[in-house]
């Protein structure tokens, strides 16, 4: 049986300032050719204050921020059994590079399927900037594949 | 492209979106600037290690294809929110097709909005992942 203690789980606050460079860095790795999102002068001239934080890259946040803690083995969850079942993100503002940024992270729901065979865990993340704002707000469902 | 969309109906597709074929090179160039460092994706001992002939591509690269092809149509300030399931997974080699199309019209928050169904799927072969996103229509 899965443990559903763990739904309301939480984990200390992160924090981390998406940076110029390394957004770079996800648009080469993601073939991006839109210029706004590595060239600081397109994305000025398009009326952007800065590099923009592509859609997604506010899921790599969270691994990317500094920390001594790893969710997954915070939860007992071994890795060569989990996949990536959903994603999900609601935003509310756009983030820049050089913002400074939190992350807070708990876990919503946790349940299984097919006898317990599978167990799906998701966890919300919310993103806020220095202002305290509510950027987005991102839940990734994992399932753990049992047998 | 925003002419385009101020005429838009239910049924119209967005632009395709093709990127590949993903490389050894691109998995490990993604490993690093995602930060997701599963072996998985990386580490061929580790995936037969795991009952796997190969390792395969991050679930989370094709979801940023997928962001690509809604950014390509709308800028990113007007996608109010998305999501997607991973129905499977993307192997070595594979072209990545996106392609998406609206399927409702909609007023909500006092702005107008298109509902759009989405997926990924490798060039020839199976959906990689489905799921919907909510733009805003400007």
């Amino acid at each position: 049986m899965i443990d559903r203690s763990v739904i309301g789980k939480s984990w200390p606050v992160k924090a981390i300032v998406p940076e110029e460079g390394a957004l770079r860095f996800f648009a080469k790795a993601t073939g991006e050719t839109n210029p706004i999102y590595s060239d600081l002068k397109a994305a000025r001239s398009a009326g952007y204050p800065h590099l923009p934080v592509p859609p997604t890259y506010l899921f790599s946040l969270e691994m990317l921020a500094p920390s001594d803690s790893f969710w997954l083995d915070d939860l007992g969850l071994p890795l060569e059994k989990i996949l990536h079942a959903e994603q999900s993100f609601e935003y509310r503002n756009m983030v820049y590079a050089g913002e400074k940024l939190t992350i807070e992270t708990r876990i919503s729901d946790a349940y299984e399927k097919k006898g317990g065979l599978l167990e799906f865990y998701v966890r919300e993340m919310t993103i806020r900037n220095s202002n305290g704002t509510e950027c987005a707000i991102l839940k990734t469902t994992l399932v753990v594949r049992h047998g | 492209m925003a002419e385009n969309v101020k005429q838009l109906a239910v049924g119209d597709r967005l632009p395709p979106h093709l990127i590949g074929p993903i490389t050894r090179t691109t998995l490990a160039l993604f490993a690093g600037a995602s930060g997701d460092h599963n072996p998985i994706h990386l580490d061929i001992d580790f995936a037969k290690k795991s009952g796997l002939d190969d390792v395969f591509a991050h679930g989370m690269l094709s979801m940023a294809y997928l962001a690509q092809l809604i950014t390509r149509w709308v800028p990113q300030s007007q996608i109010r929110s998305w999501e997607a399931r991973f129905t499977s997974i993307t192997p070595v080699g594979a072209i990545v097709e996106c392609s998406g199309h609206v399927t409702e019209i909609f007023e909500a928050d006092g702005e107008k909005r298109a509902r759009l169904e989405i997926t990924s799927s490798v060039q020839g072969g199976a959906v990689t992942l489905a799921g919907f996103a909510e733009v805003a229509i400007k």
